[in-house]
């Protein structure tokens, strides 16, 4: 078995090992991360891509243990900076949310109570993990703001969340989450609800404060377009499970499992002219929970796929250029045409 | 904030004079001559023409609006056919354990209610949730005459149980806390079950979004989470059930009043309206409703404190 740690150069920071998230309806279970393995390198990005639906989602709130009923954790390790958070009790949780590890969330327009003011929000954090008094944390949290890039701090900590717009609302976000000076910041789809103009400002400001403050990031996205600007390594979930995991110049490059290429070749190009061609799309849909392929999930759809692949469920293996992928293809047992191309 | 208010002040004083042509028409809108009516069936047409010019009914109409306006505006709201004292004084008298009555119960209710409905929103889907929500079905469903009388048959009136007897509350009046137990109980069990099942509705709504998920992800306390990020915002639908309940327990506390034999206002009023005294009742509507205004200000008020999405501009 290879491990996810294998593929860093860096040291990693937090390092997931066969996490498994599971929803409990009365009928059955649904095995929304099922077995999940990656490493966040200390400093740099990692981007969890893949369709709505893959898993992405549950595995960062799982990393936070923020899983509400029906969702249970099942298994694996997640080892932060070596420490086991599974192990933790609720209260040194606690300790670890908002203050040694950060999430920003996809519904800036949402995801800010309504009935408290931005500084109060922002100051909040200051005052559960550094025990300072209120008027410190506000002072704090005006710094926070003009850090983020918020004109006139000074009014904006007085304002509610209605009065300010999407972008707005994302900086404050992110300035309450980096408030405590995290080691990690994991983003859920970030910019997916703003505006392009917006989107990119504020992909430019996360890139701007990790390097000033040295954080890890774990992007979670379906936009490969803001991976390759972003990240340095790049997981592809496909059903609650990681199909390949690569440095991100090497998965653009050559795209090795057969649903990265599908998704890359989904990608509008600006240098290729389809002309009249449709865009490629990858057949068939995301099959229902409740009726989970037996063997490698993305068999039903995958165009390569032999009888080896319907029947049984593939590792994460390494392959030769250091990167980690799933998929019977690339192993000794593949029985389908040795002449395969996948990206071609 | 204060501009606010004044503006909400502002705004009220349509709806009284509203409520003052009201009050003013009813002595005209009831069918049959009001001076005949209040004179008695038995008055004589001299006895009648009396009352006629007593109660001013021969001037013009709008001279007798503006007459009865002037009065109330200095605090004469006429006076009682009956005992012939003024309105405002029978009024004030009996508007004491009233307010108080609604007051208190109210205050009962948003206690239980609020706690009840947090517990179970909290433990969705549980047996406790099954529990509370069955007794607040319980409370609901129970009339409160009858609540009224068990409450007086086993705690004022009370059995012996090993030598004590459960007789420690009185069954009528208003005054020491011995009265005021039973009734506050009485009126309070319906609204605390109202309350306590729209919070927990309204918990469940507010629980399931992104900022209380932003909140925990913060590190903040899950107690901390349910009654400063959830609550407040589970509040204002809340408020205004509480508001609307406080109005009507100021005019419709009439059964438990006359169960526990408080002379308070609502029994009043319908006494008043038994023997047709106009006066009162029309002096007994116009406290009523200049009550329910005020308390309606104060819901506007606490509702704008609580969302400050809300521009009542």
């Amino acid at each position: 078995m290879v491990k996810p740690t294998d593929i860093l150069k860096e040291e990693p920071i937090l390092e997931v090992r066969n996490l498994q998230t599971s929803f409990f309806t009365e009928k059955f279970e649904v095995k929304a991360v099922d077995g999940v393995n990656f490493a966040v390198p200390k400093g740099k990005t990692l981007g969890i891509v893949g369709e709505s639906g893959s898993g992405k989602s549950i595995t960062s709130l799982s990393i936070l243990r923020l899983i509400q009923n029906p969702g249970k954790i099942i298994g694996g390790e997640i080892l932060f900076k070596g420490e086991n958070l599974l192990d933790k009790s609720e209260a040194q949780m606690r300790r670890v949310r908002g203050n040694e590890i950060s999430m920003i969330f996809q519904e800036p327009m949402t995801s800010l109570n309504p009935v408290y003011t931005v500084g109060q929000q922002i100051s909040e954090s200051y005052r559960i993990h550094q025990n300072i008094g209120k008027k410190e944390a506000m002072l704090r949290s005006i710094d926070m703001l003009k850090l983020v890039g918020i004109p006139s701090p000074e009014q904006r900590v007085k304002q509610y969340p209605h009065e300010l717009s999407g972008g707005m609302r994302q900086r404050v976000m992110i300035a309450m989450a980096l408030a405590c000076d995290p080691e990690l910041l994991i983003a859920d789809e970030p910019t997916t609800a703003l505006d392009v103009t917006i989107q990119a400002q504020i992909l430019e400001l996360m890139k701007e404060l990790q390097q000033r403050l040295g954080m890890s990031i774990v992007m979670i996205t379906h936009d490969l377009g803001v991976v390759a600007e972003t990240c340095d390594y790049v997981a592809v979930m496909y059903m609650g499970k990681v199909v390949e995991y690569a440095k991100v110049a090497d998965l653009f490059k050559n795209p090795k499992h057969p649903y990265t290429v599908g998704l890359l070749n989904s990608l509008p190009r600006h240098d290729i002219d389809l002309g009249d061609e449709e865009l490629t799309v990858i057949k068939g849909s995301v099959p229902s929970p409740d009726n989970m392929p037996k063997g490698c999930r993305f068999a039903p759809r995958c165009p390569f796929a032999s009888e080896i692949c319907v029947e049984q469920l593939p590792d994460l293996e390494q392959s030769e250029d250091g990167n980690q992928i799933r998929c019977w293809i690339y192993t000794d047992e593949w029985d389908g045409d040795p002449e395969v191309k996948v990206n071609g | 904030m204060f501009t606010f208010i004044i503006r909400r002040l502002v705004q009220t004083i349509p709806v009284l004079i509203g409520v003052t042509i009201l009050t003013f028409s009813m002595i005209h809108l009831v069918p049959g001559d009001p001076a005949q009516i209040m004179a008695g069936e038995s008055a004589s047409p001299q006895q009648v023409e009396l009352m006629r010019e007593r109660l001013g009914l021969n001037d013009p109409i709008p001279v007798q609006y503006f007459d009865y306006v002037s009065g109330v505006l200095q605090g004469d709201l006429g006076n009682s056919v009956r005992s012939g004292r003024a309105v405002s004084d029978e009024i004030a008298i009996r508007i004491r354990p009233t307010v108080e009555l609604a007051t208190m119960s109210t205050a009962l209710s948003v206690f239980i209610g609020l706690i009840a409905g947090v517990l179970a929103a909290v433990r969705r889907n549980t047996f406790g949730d099954t529990f509370i929500m069955l007794v607040a079905l319980f409370g609901l469903s129970m009339p409160n005459f009858w609540l009224g009388i068990m409450l007086i048959q086993y705690l004022a009136i009370g059995v012996d149980i090993f030598g004590f007897n459960t007789g420690i509350f009185a069954a009528s009046g208003w005054g020491t806390w011995q009265q005021q137990v039973l009734p506050v109980i009485t009126l309070g069990v319906a609204g605390a079950a109202i309350i306590a099942r729209m919070t927990r509705s309204s918990m469940l709504e507010v629980i399931d979004q992104d900022y209380i998920r932003t909140a925990r992800a913060k590190g903040v306390k899950e107690r901390v989470v349910v009654y400063r990020h959830a609550l407040k915002n589970a509040m204002i639908p809340v408020v205004t059930v509480v508001g609307l309940q406080f109005g009507s327990l100021l005019g419709g506390a009439v059964l438990t009043e006359s169960v526990f034999a408080i002379n308070g206002l609502g029994r009043f009023m319908i006494d008043a309206i038994r023997a047709r005294d106009f006066p009162i009742m029309q002096g007994g509507v116009l406290v009523l409703a200049f009550m329910f205004v005020s308390v309606n200000i104060v819901v506007d008020i606490l509702y704008r404190f609580l969302n400050k999405r809300i521009d009542l501009n």
